[in-house]
This record gives structure tokens, C-alpha cells and sequence, in this order.
């Protein structure tokens, strides 16, 4: 044992999507503060196996916040009690002896439980793949340096593009929307010189996608933001919405 | 020694400069209708599949492409942070093709093929053009131009960068472009799947094994060509900087398939890490070698020297990298900076409750760009703490997302005290062997990017892994699999039910079944930690011969524990993360042997690689140029038995030196 917290967890089991899943409560010890909440995890899941028991199912790869993967719901809220943070970043120093700490899967229609606490997120890379991208086959490219582009579009267009594609956004919002997710695409490439051809129909194209995947409306609560942990800000909605008119007034089809 | 006759580089003939323009042009093309007709293979979407598959599809091959992740996105490229190397000389300061080439050849030691290198180098300013046209934010002047800048074993500002992200943005940027082909339906996109064998049929590979992860069904898919992208093999450390999922298993399958296994001691130690603060540790944190820049690395001149950093004065600090190396200082490659910090650590210096790390201090880049500021704001009698205040903002400009991880993971903040660091696994050179065409030595399959040999011979440049990757995927694969596709136009789509793929679906089948019928004592997990320990005791920054000796042996053991102790919960039918380790454990289990096998071979140090044995009198690597200079090829014969062959190395365009950085 490394350290002396001692934690109750109540965490989502699920087999399967065709089943029902249930709250089940587990009971830790000698949990030291230094430890990510994800290696917390694995504390409990070796105790499980040596139990008997069958682990907890999570997702999770690069354990230093930037490939998207982990998207634990704790404590009502993604990612957990930190801001701008995912929950392999998130250290149990962040909580105290004898906290009851309730682990949920992203919960939304469009992601749907695989087991306990993955989820299935295709529809983002679906949403991707309808628009979210510049039609550039390799070896059309001109001269990096020709085309110059203003440092603060560069920098505003960079800030989007710091998105994960973790999907807290979703499982913030009340209505489970996909808006901040696509609007940080569509203003990556909408503040970029190189996006400029295919703006409009990307807009639209992106929009249907988000919509066709069952992804709820936005009502400008903001929770997405509040809780992204790349700090993606709302302002990319707005520029979104302003891309999909301007596409919808501006365009024959 | 001569070259192995089982090893046929396929290196074009004439001067270096025109060897790739020359054999681009003659490498024999498939018509726009055939292309139709073939099938490829892409195991792994990091920045070498995502962008092999995309412009393969692009030019009209049906492309299937498969990774063990959710999506795509999320393979281990995207978290590289500090840059992408390329010979654009934008900067003016003297870059070239051939520094590029000169560079990468002595910063991996003299142990890296010329032909391969240099068309590196030659392609490495088109995937610059190819990123920014594709929508990647790199970082840009106020003129509106890119940004370069320095990173380890050069001396000109030739790295591209997105703040600490560069590895993300680049991923990104081929990621939509494979989605864009999944959209247009000439990808197949499977995710959450792992390859699991390789099907040959009459010598040529013809496909793949792959497991579902969430249905735990075998599947079996036809390919004219295989390409392998599942990047390195550092995990076999257990603690390193890769993902929790990096594998070596998709690479593995293909060497016990016949693919012979390139200089696979060849590891990265990786000199800026976040140290270890336990036991419970599941992986490391890499501080982007851009650190370095303008960083100072630093430990105590006196032994055990417990006071903090702010309380030791200037003249008690030894700047050890700037003392030993003044012409490169603390941007010295990777390999001498690690051994630096431990030779200092291992006599007592180090520091931190564990002492086993170094200071990477920004006081003086806090002062020097806060100066910067206030000549710019035209400030006149700035107060020194305005000085600094004005200096951490430009530093967070450049490295805030670093600075804000390390808080987060140490609980320290890192403007206020400087950071420890210590070196971790981060990137394994060695890999499958391939030929100039990418080729492995079984016919239609191939690797590239980390999960190849080729370019870094004994200790890659930082940046150049991102280069790597995507001169792999972008210009090379697309043009040099016509050499082996255009004599099988004429091959029709084999059946899966050939006896080939059911034999091979059946020995998965077998291994996944006794994996999870053994029912014994320890977790996969429990026998990864043991393996990792193994392996960065005996077989890590420093090696000599007793301590491999003994660690092949412990891995033995080891083997045959795993094969009759495991335990893997759950079942085979479902969605099942303890089975999927299991069988990654198993394969890492086998390749730590030959690990120490050719690490016992290398009679000599070279890069990363380091024999105690064989060190100059200031401890620096002493390499073997008369008997060492060869890769080392692996050929697979069974349990525990392989056949060393060699490839013999050529300097025709190089002058061979002692590396010095001093």
C-alpha cells in the first residue's frame, strides 16, 4: 500500500449495450494521493481479478490528456471536479479520505454503452469524415510559406483545432450536443485560407451529419465550454452558426 | 563482412542526390483501372498509416485500414509535442538537404542506411507544403510566415511547430484526410481491432487475422499488400512515455511470419521526463525535448545536497550538459543528454526526494526574453520582477501547455520552482527490417513509420519521428509498392476460405483459448511490471554482458510462468481489455529476449545503445566501426532460436567520426 486514502466507489457495470447496466459500490484502500484517477482505476481492477471479480472496463491510452480516449462522468461531471482537465490528468490529490466518488460512462443517445464505461463515439469521426476535412490530395500542395496567414487567425484557428474528440461536450450538455465538437472543426478550417473553397458546403454538410447522428439541439447553457478540457470556446458556435447561414442563404443547392 | 545474402537492400544505383528522382521515375506504375482491383492493408492509423491509407486510397487502391483504438485519431502520434524536422531552410541559416541527411546519419550514430536517409531528407519540405495545405495550425510569425524552431543534435532552426502539439496537429490533419476517403468509401475503416496473424499463401502475404475487441470475433480479411503501422515497441519496458496500448503485437506476428527483426536493442531514452513518483505508476510523461531550448539543466555541485533549488546559490550549480558539451550544450542528442543525468544521479547528485532526478531550470529564459519585452514595450526602469513576470508570459506562450501538465501531474508549480526531470523509454529505432521499397523480407508486407528500422540508425534525432511517419505514409509507400503491385495486377482476390486463412484463424483461436483456460495467480498486468523491470535493469540506458546474460534467462522463466500461471477474467465472446493484454504481454515477453540477445551481440556502444564495456575514458560511447557496423537482422527459427544476418553499412557520401558534440 503507498498511501492512506481510503475511498467508496460507485461505479457503472454494464455487460454489454443489450443489457442493463447497475450502480455497483466497491470499497478501496491504501490509495495514495499522487495517483491518477486512472491509476486509482487500476488499483481497483487488479483487486477485482484477484478477487474473482471482472474488471471495470474504462477507456484510456495515452494517459497524458491529449488522445481523447478517457471520458469518465465523476461526480455529475466529466472529466471530474477539475477544470481543463481529462481524467487521466486528474490526481487523487483532487479528493480526500473517505470521499464516495460515483463514476458514470458519457451518457447520451448518440454514444452508446459498449461495456461499463466505454462508449461508442463513431459518430464523431462520421461527422469528420461528411466535411471535416480540406480536399487536398498529397502532392497538390504549393510552397508552405505562400499563402501567408495572419499570426492571430493562425493562432484563433490552432485554439480550435486543440480539440480531443473526447466527447465531454456531449455528456455535459442537457440536450447531449455535438455543437462545440463541430463548430471547433468548422472554425479550424474556416479561419484558414486553405479551408476558404470548401466552406459552405462544409458547414452544411457538417451540420446534417450532426444532426442525422441523433445529437441533441443547442441551447446556449455553455456547459460544453465550462467543461471542455481543452478550454474550446463557445465563440466557435456562434462562428459555426454564422458558416451554416451564410451557407444556407448564400448557396443554389 | 559482407551482407547477408538473404538481405537485399534494393538500393538504386548512382550518386546519392539522384538515386530517389531517379528510381521514382523508373519504379514501374499500375494503371488507374487496376488499381481498383487491388486491396491493401493498413494496420495502425498513427501519422504513418492515417497518411498511407489516405493517399492510397487517393490514388484508386482499395484500402482497408485497421486500428485497436476507437477512432482513428487516437493513435500514439498525436502525442508527440515539440516539432517536425525539414530541410526548408526558411530561416536562413544555412540548412540544406544535405545537413538534414549529415545530421540525422551522425545523430543516430553511423548506424543508418544513406539511400533511405537522404530521400528522407529530400522529402521532408513536401510534407511541410502538404500539412499547411491540409489545414494543419502550425505556429507563424507576425509576418504570417511559419515558425521554426532548435531542437537536440543540430545547429540550425529547422523544426516546425503547434505549440507542444505538433504531434496532434499533424495526426489530426491526416486523420480528416483518411476520413475523407472512409466518407468517399475507398476506406474500410475497423476500429477497435487488433491484428492477430499474418496469412501467407505460396510465400506472399495475402492478409490478415483480425479480432474484433468488442465482439471478441476472429476475422479474416484478403490483401494483396500488408503494411504495418503499429508504431514501436518501448511498452516492453512496462514504464515508458508510449501509450497504455502500444503494442509490439502486430509487428511481432509478421517477424515469427518470416519478417526478419532490425537492430531491435535500439531503444530511446528519452532525456526530459517527468520522474517516477511510485509504485503504483502505469506510465511516463515525456517534457518536450523543445524544453531544452531554453531550459538549463542543473544538479547540485555538492553531493546529497538537500537545500531547494532557490536556496543554492549560482556558483554551487553545476550545469553539467554546458560544462561537458559548450558547442551544443543543453540541445546535445538525446542519448548523451540521458546518460548525462544518470551518470550525475548514479554519483549522488540528483535531487528531489527520490534523487533520482535533474533541475530543468527557466530562470534565465525568464529573464532573457522578459528583457526582450520591455526593449520591445519601451519600458525604461522595469523592476526585476517585472522583468520576470513579462518573461513567464512569453515562456507561456511557447510552452504553457507543458508548464500547465506538469503542475497537474507533480503538484508543483513549475514557474515558481524548476522542474525535475529524468530520462524515460520513449522511442524504439529498431523494428521490422525493410528494403528500400519499405518491404520486409516476406514479399507484400511492409512497415513503416516507428514500426520499421530504417532511418535512426542507433538513437533518432527529436522531430524526426513525425517526419519519419509521414514521409513513410505521404511519398514514399505511394510510389514504391508499384515496384511489387504491378506484377499482381494479374492476382485475383484470394478467398478467405482458402486452408491458409483457416489454418491461420485456427492457431489465434488456440492461443486466445489456452490464454484464457490457464486460470492462474497473476494479472497480465503483474507480469508486464515483472518484465519491465527485467529489462530496464539489464537491458536499459546502460548494458554490459552478465546482465543481459542473466536476463535472457529471467525472461525464460519468465515465459514459462506466464504460459502456465496467467489469469485472464472474463470471456472470450466480449469485449474483454484483460484478454487483449494478455496477449500483448505474451508477445513482449518474447521480443525482451531477443532484445538481450542483440544487445549481447553489439559488442560495442553506439547511440542508445550503451555497453559499459565499451566507453571512452570520459564515458562517452565507444563504437565499433571495423566489426559493429552493420544492422543486425533477426530471423525467427522457432521458440528461444534465431539466425543473426547482416547488413553491411556504407558511408559513401559521409565522412565517419567519433561523434562529437563537445
Amino acid at each position: 500500500m503507498e498511501g492512506n486514502m481510503n475511498l467508496t466507489l460507485q461505479v457503472w457495470r454494464q455487460k454489454n449495450s443489450r443489457t442493463e447496466g447497475r450502480m455497483e459500490t466497491y470499497q478501496l484502500s491504501g490509495i495514495s494521493e499522487d495517483m491518477s484517477f486512472l491509476e486509482m482505476f487500476d488499483v481497483l481492477n487488479e483487486q477485482l481479478v484477484h478477487e474473482g471479480k471482472d474488471p471495470v472496463s474504462f477507456d484510456h491510452d495515452c494517459r497524458e490528456g491529449i488522445c481523447g480516449a478517457c471520458s469518465m462522468y465523476i461526480n455529475g461531471r466529466p472529466h471530474g471536479p477539475l477544470q481543463g482537465v481529462t481524467t487521466c490528468q486528474l490526481h487523487m490529490r483532487s479528493f480526500k479520505d473517505g470521499d464516495t466518488i460515483v463514476v458514470e460512462p458519457w451518457r447520451a443517445q448518440a454514444f452508446p454503452v459498449i461495456k461499463d464505461l466505454v462508449t461508442d463515439r463513431a459518430a464523431f469521426d462520421r461527422i469528420i469524415s461528411a466535411g471535416g476535412y480540406i480536399s487536398v490530395n498529397t502532392g497538390n500542395a504549393q510552397d508552405a510559406n505562400a499563402i501567408p496567414v495572419a499570426k492571430e487567425n493562425a493562432d484563433a484557428s490552432f485554439m480550435a483545432a486543440a480539440c480531443i474528440g473526447c466527447g465531454a461536450c456531449v455528456a455535459a450538455c442537457k440536450n447531449a450536443s455535438a455543437m462545440l465538437f463541430t463548430s471547433a472543426k468548422i472554425s479550424q478550417l474556416a479561419l484558414l485560407p486553405q479551408g476558404e473553397a470548401e466552406r459552405t458546403a462544409r458547414a452544411k454538410k457538417m451540420v446534417a451529419q450532426m444532426d442525422e447522428e441523433g445529437f441533441g439541439a443547442c441551447t446556449n447553457t455553455g456547459a460544453c465550454a465550462a467543461e471542455c478540457p481543452k478550454g474550446i470556446s463557445m465563440e466557435n458556435i456562434a462562428r459555426m452558426n454564422r458558416e451554416f447561414f451564410v451557407a444556407e442563404i448564400g448557396t443554389k443547392d | 563482412m559482407a551482407t547477408s545474402p538473404k538481405l537485399d537492400a534494393k538500393i538504386p544505383d548512382g550518386p546519392l542526390e539522384t538515386k530517389w528522382t531517379k528510381y521514382r521515375s523508373t519504379v514501374p506504375l499500375v494503371n488507374p483501372a487496376n488499381k481498383r482491383s487491388l486491396e491493401i492493408i493498413v494496420i495502425g492509423t498513427g501519422l504513418a498509416g492515417a497518411s498511407a491509407a489516405a493517399t492510397l486510397a487517393e490514388l484508386g487502391y482499395k484500402v482497408k485500414a485497421f486500428c485497436f483504438q476507437d477512432s482513428p485519431r487516437r493513435a500514439h502520434s498525436i502525442a508527440a509535442q515539440g516539432g517536425i524536422n525539414a530541410a526548408k531552410n526558411y530561416q536562413n541559416d544555412g540548412d540544406s538537404v544535405y545537413r538534414l541527411f549529415y545530421d540525422t546519419i551522425k545523430g543516430g550514430d553511423y548506424r543508418a542506411r544513406e539511400s533511405n536517409v537522404y530521400r528522407l531528407a529530400e522529402v521532408s519540405g513536401n510534407i511541410i507544403d502538404q500539412c499547411v495545405a491540409a489545414g494543419v495550425p502550425f505556429a507563424r510569425e507576425y509576418g504570417g510566415l511559419l515558425s521554426n524552431r532548435s531542437f537536440g543534435g543540430t545547429q540550425v532552426q529547422r523544426t516546425f511547430y503547434a505549440a507542444g502539439q505538433t504531434g496532434q496537429q499533424l495526426l489530426l490533419g491526416a486523420y480528416s484526410g483518411l476520413q475523407r476517403q472512409v466518407g468517399a468509401g475507398n476506406i474500410a475503416m475497423y476500429t477497435r481491432h487488433e491484428m492477430l496473424d499474418v496469412v501467407m499463401i505460396d510465400g506472399k502475404c495475402r492478409g490478415i487475422i483480425a479480432r474484433n475487441l468488442i465482439t471478441g470475433e476472429l476475422e479474416r480479411h484478403f490483401g494483396h499488400a500488408v503494411l504495418i503501422c503499429s508504431g514501436g515497441y518501448g511498452n516492453v519496458f512496462y514504464l515508458s512515455t508510449n501509450a497504455m496500448g502500444s503494442n509490439v503485437t502486430a509487428a511481432w506476428k509478421a517477424h515469427k511470419k518470416g519478417a526478419f527483426f532490425g537492430n531491435p536493442c535500439f531503444t530511446q531514452i528519452h532525456p526530459t521526463c517527468i520522474p517516477v513518483s511510485g509504485d503504483h505508476q502505469s506510465k511516463l510523461t515525456l517534457m518536450s525535448e523543445s524544453l531544452r531550448n531554453d531550459g538549463r539543466i542543473w544538479v547540485p555541485k555538492k553531493k546529497d545536497d538537500n537545500r531547494p533549488a532557490d536556496q543554492i546559490p549560482e556558483d554551487e550549480r553545476d550545469y553539467y550538459l554546458e560544462r561537458r558539451y559548450p558547442a551544443f550544450g543543453n540541445l546535445v542528442p538525446r542519448d548523451i543528454a540521458s546518460r548525462a543525468a544518470k551518470e550525475r544521479c548514479d554519483a549522488g547528485y540528483g535531487v528531489g526526494t527520490s534523487k533520482m532526478a535533474v533541475y530543468l531550470d527557466y530562470y534565465a529564459a525568464y529573464e532573457r526574453y522578459g528583457k526582450g519585452e520591455v526593449n520591445k514595450r519601451g519600458i525604461h526602469n522595469a523592476s526585476a520582477d517585472q522583468i520576470l513576470q513579462l518573461g513567464k508570459a512569453v515562456v507561456k506562450e511557447k510552452y504553457g501547455n507543458l508548464f500547465d501538465m506538469y503542475k497537474q501531474i507533480t503538484g508543483e508549480d513549475p514557474y515558481q520552482v524548476p522542474m525535475r526531470i529524468y530520462p524515460a523509454v520513449h522511442y524504439t529505432m529498431g523494428g521490422l527490417w525493410v528494403d528500400y521499397n519499405l518491404m520486409t523480407t516476406v514479399p507484400g508486407l511492409y512497415a513503416l513509420g516507428e514500426a520499421n528500422f530504417s532511418d535512426h540508425g542507433a538513437n533518432r534525432l527529436g522531430a524526426s519521428a513525425l517526419m519519419q511517419g509521414l514521409a513513410d505514409g505521404y511519398f514514399v509507400i505511394p510510389y514504391t509498392i508499384g515496384a511489387y503491385l504491378a506484377s499482381e495486377i494479374r492476382t485475383k482476390a484470394i478467398s478467405t476460405d482458402h486452408p491458409a486463412f483457416v489454418q491461420a484463424e485456427k492457431e489465434v483461436n488456440d492461443r486466445i483459448t489456452k490464454l484464457i483456460s490457464i486460470k492462474g495467480t497473476k494479472s497480465p498486468e503483474a507480469y508486464h511490471k515483472e518484465l519491465g523491470k527485467i529489462m530496464w535493469d539489464k537491458c536499459g540506458m546502460a548494458r554490459n554482458e552478465q546482465g543481459l546474460k542473466e536476463a535472457i534467462q529471467e525472461i525464460r522463466a519468465l515465459k514459462k510462468e506466464f504460459w502456465s500461471n496467467v489469469k485472464v477474467m472474463g470471456d472470450v465472446d466480449e469485449f474483454n481489455p484483460e484478454l487483449d493484454k494478455a496477449n500483448r504481454v505474451a508477445d513482449f515477453i518474447e521480443l525482451g529476449e531477443l532484445m538481450c540477445m542483440d544487445a549481447l551481440d553489439r559488442n560495442e556502444s553506439c547511440g542508445g545503445h550503451f555497453r559499459e564495456e565499451y566507453q571512452t575514458e570520459e564515458g562517452e560511447a565507444k563504437r565499433d566501426d571495423e566489426n559493429y557496423m552493420y544492422v543486425s537482422a533477426w530471423e525467427y527459427q522457432g521458440e528461444s532460436q534465431w539466425e543473426l544476418h547482416k547488413e553491411e553499412l556504407n558511408y559513401e557520401n559521409i565522412k565517419i567520426a567519433q561523434r562529437s558534440y563537445k
